[in-house]
């Protein structure tokens, strides 16, 4: 890739933004006006990039959560006489707690359980402002005043344009910061990543939580905006019709990409202009048509291009993936690890029940610091699910588990991480679309501390150079250095698990729980892992193990455990087990 | 309130709920085989009426015309991946079914003076009419990407439903309309008036929901269709197309909606753009049901309708407000009840 492209990227940029500085001396007010609303409009769909896009939840209800800054405002400016610039924390402050408290309901539950609430809640607002005598019923709230710097009063649209672009565009830059920092890494993971995360150490419940409020507040500050801008409010513009064509904006610009948002403002925007223009007239009756023409325009690019258009205007501007050099920074602290040979995981008569299935029943084992403990068994023997309920990720049916003398069987995953514990996944849990680093800084998630704020606002680089420079000194001790900035997704398997380990141990484990690493590896890969295990137990870190190969198992376990259909077949040492009979039965068939 | 108008509330919510009861249903039946959240089930409410009102009025109604539309466009796709695949036997069949059936249904209609024929044949033009509909917009618009996740799935869904609901106002104008009553008949219940129309609704919703028990436990295609619902990776190596399963649910979806529609239509004035209201309070019954379970749908349902019924006497203009939010404490409840992270 060309080292020219980032200079394009910001020259382009520069060239968007000079145009905008020009449009409002230049444009005729009809186009000014649109393009007001198509940054009123942008600025919401990005909620829904962020939404929808990033996180892999969705809203219909955005257009209320506008309403809700809108009327916020309406109301408090005129009937209390209220400045403006009281009204916009006040407009958020109602909109975050509504967001919160219907997200706090919604977001513990399947995916499809917040955008069926935001419908319902979406209609119900709509009847509420339409029906407050208060808010003036549908006759809405007129006499709103206008907006105003010091003696300056933005009175027209010309005016108002510059300070809904400047808003826009420091979302837009804010937006950027987030999803490029240790949180936004948290967020990217939501969508495809939940349980992984979860291992790592991430509240995903809180990650989505704090996604749907921001895209709650961008929607708030284009109704605050909306409101001084018309200076009048009625209920027509935040009903669920208007939160569904939000969605469509940000759909068909491009749902993953922050200028997808800006695109398809514009797009749906013009378009609508258009179709309103010349529909009614072809079909000789009047009404909101255009609404069939997006309903199908939306099927064809879900079903064709469900990236939208923005990916497609991208294709002409290569771009090389962005990465700075390595800041040097200092080392993060390392967890005290407990003393070589002491009780790390004690299990205790632990049972895993799938309807009729026991997977796991009444298993026993423990594991020491500073061990390799290697639990085998054939395929179907119930290892894995062993794996995840230890490490939380699917909760035991009954038995107890206490690590580092702690009961940690009632955990969710991540306050088990928190204690300590990380995992790798039999079958390999990346993000195929990030590169290598960011998948492993995921790992560093609970050695970090600072918050969406901080990361919307750059003030967190410090931190952040602390936590890649960990991933880094990670990814390299798993001999994976040359493949730091590709995406995860192109490594062959062997080396994705070799990004799982890495990933587990930038959180400082002081127990490891590896999935079958050596699986598709090669024999000098095998090796260097086999090392790299060894050095791990020097230090005092105890390792969990499941593997299938046999010579990598009895070469390197301390002990071993044999589990066969979900209950001990045999314990002890790498020399006993292969000299058990019950085991070389389970393992080759027993002799007619 | 006097007991005579908490009978009359009553009588009301009971026979909205039971047309939510029926939705719910249909909701139920197409997420758990398709998992699609069926937000244009309404507009075959809508629909449904409509094209009765339309056909009693001696109009030609607008969705025979879309009937055509999709009839063509299917052909089209259809007929080329025939060519494609050099399977040119298959096309009259594709051509007949998919063009064929459609105009002969339009030529039945221009032909007959459907204003003039019984009640029962005009019930059933109008659902031959609409029913197709459902299996036809499965096909165009959720097949091609049946593997999607719930999210797109979801917003394919208020695509469809904008689209329809674009073409219910091209097609029906934005008056309302009303057919006529299926009965005169009425009983005195104590000082209460039970209207016979009421009566039906009632009863045939009940009709309906035993026939679809019968449909799902005694039937090869009901089965199907279960076990589509249960596994539907186990159900395709069985032999159940994921497709068909996904039309037949459809072919049901519609025709619930449609004949829900047909059965309120005497009572309540329908608009182009009522049914998606009406669908939607069917969703907070389903919702109720977590989606998943039938009765506890339909129970629901019927608790909407007379929490509908009852908020309409208490306080009319937040009618609306007060059965929406009312999913709140259910979308609380249900959430207590989980408390596992899972990947979508």
């Amino acid at each position: 890739m060309s080292r020219s492209a980032i200079p394009q990227a910001t020259l382009l940029l520069s060239l968007f933004i000079a145009a905008l500085l020009v449009a409002p001396l230049l444009l005729p007010e009809f186009y000014l006006t649109l393009l007001n609303y198509i940054g009123l409009y942008a600025i919401v769909a990005l909620g829904l990039v962020l939404l929808t896009g990033v996180g892999g939840l969705t809203s219909f209800g955005q257009a209320a959560f506008v309403g809700l800054g809108a009327y916020t405002t309406a109301y408090l400016t005129t009937v209390h006489d209220v400045s403006p610039w009281l009204t916009l924390p006040a407009g958020l402050l109602v909109t975050a707690l509504v967001a919160l408290s219907l997200g706090l309901v919604t977001l513990r539950l399947s995916g499809h359980f917040l955008p069926l609430g935001t419908i319902a809640w979406g209609i119900a607002l709509y009847y509420l402002f339409g029906n407050l005598a208060a808010l003036g019923g549908h006759t809405g709230i007129s006499g709103i005043p206008p907006l105003q710097f010091f003696d300056l009063e933005l009175r027209s649209g010309r005016e108002f344009f510059y300070l809904i672009w400047a808003v826009l565009l420091t979302i837009i830059l804010a937006t950027r910061n987030l999803l490029d920092s240790r949180e936004g890494r948290a967020i990217r993971a939501l969508k495809g990543g939940a349980v992984m995360a979860e291992a790592m150490g991430v509240n995903t419940p809180r990650s989505k939580l704090v996604i749907f409020t921001v895209a709650a507040l961008y929607a708030g500050m284009s109704g605050w905006l909306y409101a001084h801008l018309q200076r009048f409010v009625n209920p027509t513009p935040f009903s669920l019709s208007q939160g569904i064509e939000y969605l469509f904006m940000a759909v068909v610009g491009g749902v993953s990409h922050v200028w997808g948002a800006i695109l398809g403002a514009g797009l749906i925007t013009v378009l609508k202009q258009w179709l309103q223009d010349w529909l009614p007239s072809l079909l000789g009756k009047s009404g909101n048509f255009e609404m069939i023409v997006f309903g199908l325009l939306m099927i064809l690019v879900l079903q064709r291009a469900r990236d939208g258009v923005w990916p497609m205007l991208q294709r002409f501007f290569p771009q090389a993936p962005v990465h700075g050099p390595m800041i040097k920074a200092q080392a993060l602290p390392r967890r005290p690890l407990p003393e070589a040979g002491s009780v790390l995981l004690e299990v205790t008569d632990a049972c895993k029940r799938f309807g009729g299935l026991v997977a796991n029943d009444r298993m026993s084992f423990c594991v020491r610091a500073g061990e390799v403990m290697a639990l085998i068994g054939p395929n179907g023997a119930g290892k894995s699910t062993m794996f995840d309920g230890i490490s939380g990720v699917d909760p035991l049916t009954s038995g107890a588990v206490s690590f580092r003398g702690q009961r940690i069987e009632a955990l969710p995953a991540r306050a088990i991480a928190q204690r300590g514990m990380s995992r790798t996944f039999q079958h390999v849990r990346l993000l195929p679309a990030m590169s290598v680093i960011e998948n492993v800084a995921i790992g560093t998630h609970l050695r970090g501390r600072k918050s969406f704020v901080a990361a919307a606002f750059r003030s967190d680089r410090g931190e952040e150079a602390r936590l890649l420079q960990e991933a880094a000194a990670q990814i390299e001790r798993c001999g994976l250095a040359e493949h730091m900035h590709e995406l995860a997704g192109s490594l062959p398997l062997g080396k994705q698990r070799a990004v799982e380990i890495a990933r587990a141990l930038a959180s400082d484990p002081c127990l490891l729980l590896l999935d079958e690493p050596a699986a598709g590896l090669r024999y000098l890969e095998k090796q260097a892992l086999a090392e790299l295990l060894r050095r791990l137990r020097a230090e005092g870190i105890g390792i969990l193990l499941v593997e299938h190969d046999m010579d990598f198992v009895m070469g390197l376990a301390d002990r071993v455990v044999v589990m066969e259909f979900g209950q001990k077949l045999a314990a002890g040492l790498p020399d006993e087990i292969q000299r058990n009979p019950a085991v070389i039965e389970a393992y080759l068939g027993g002799l007619e | 309130m006097d007991l005579q108008i908490a009978l009359l509330l009553g009588q009301d919510g009971i026979t909205n709920g039971a047309i939510y009861a029926l939705l719910a249903l249909a909701l139920v039946l197409v997420f758990a085989v398709t998992r699609v959240i069926f937000i244009p089930q309404g507009e075959f409410v809508a629909f449904g009426a409509l094209t009765l009102a339309g056909l009693q009025a001696g109009r030609l109604p607008g969705t025979i015309w879309l009937l055509l539309a999709l009839g063509v466009v299917i052909s089209v796709i259809e007929a080329s991946r025939a060519v494609r695949e050099r399977q040119f036997r298959r096309i009259p069949m594709i051509l007949l079914v998919n063009c064929g059936v459609p105009l002969l249904l339009a030529g039945a209609l221009f032909a007959l003076s459907p204003a003039a024929l019984p009640l029962p044949l005009q019930v059933l033009l109008a659902l031959l009419v609409v029913v197709p509909l459902g299996p036809m917009i499965y096909r165009l618009a959720y097949q091609p990407i049946a593997e999607a996740s719930v999210l797109a799935l979801l917003i394919v869904s208020v695509a469809v439903h904008v689209t329809l609901i674009g073409l219910g106002l091209l097609f029906f104008g934005a008056e309302g309309s009303r057919t006529k009553s299926f009965t005169d008949v009425s009983f005195a219940v104590g000082d209460t008036l039970l209207q016979g129309q009421t009566v039906l609704v009632v009863v045939a919703s009940l009709v309906l929901i035993v026939a679809l028990y019968f449909f799902f436990e005694r039937t090869i295609y009901g089965k199907a269709l279960r076990a589509t619902a249960m596994n539907r990776t186990g159900a395709r190596l069985m032999g159940i197309s994921g497709s068909l399963a996904g039309m037949l649910s459809f072919t049901l979806a519609a025709a619930i909606g449609a004949f829900s529609g047909i059965l309120i239509s005497p009572i309540t004035t329908i608009y182009y753009d009522s049914g998606f209201l009406i669908g939607l309070k069917g969703f907070v019954g389903a919702i109720i049901g977590g989606l998943a379970s039938y009765p506890v749908a339909a129970a629901g349902a019927i608790l909407v309708g007379l929490l509908e019924a009852f908020s309409s006497f208490w306080a009319s203009a937040f009618k609306e407000v007060i059965v929406f939010t009312s999913i709140i404490p259910v979308l609380v409840w249900r959430s207590l009840k989980t408390r596992h992270v899972e990947e979508e």
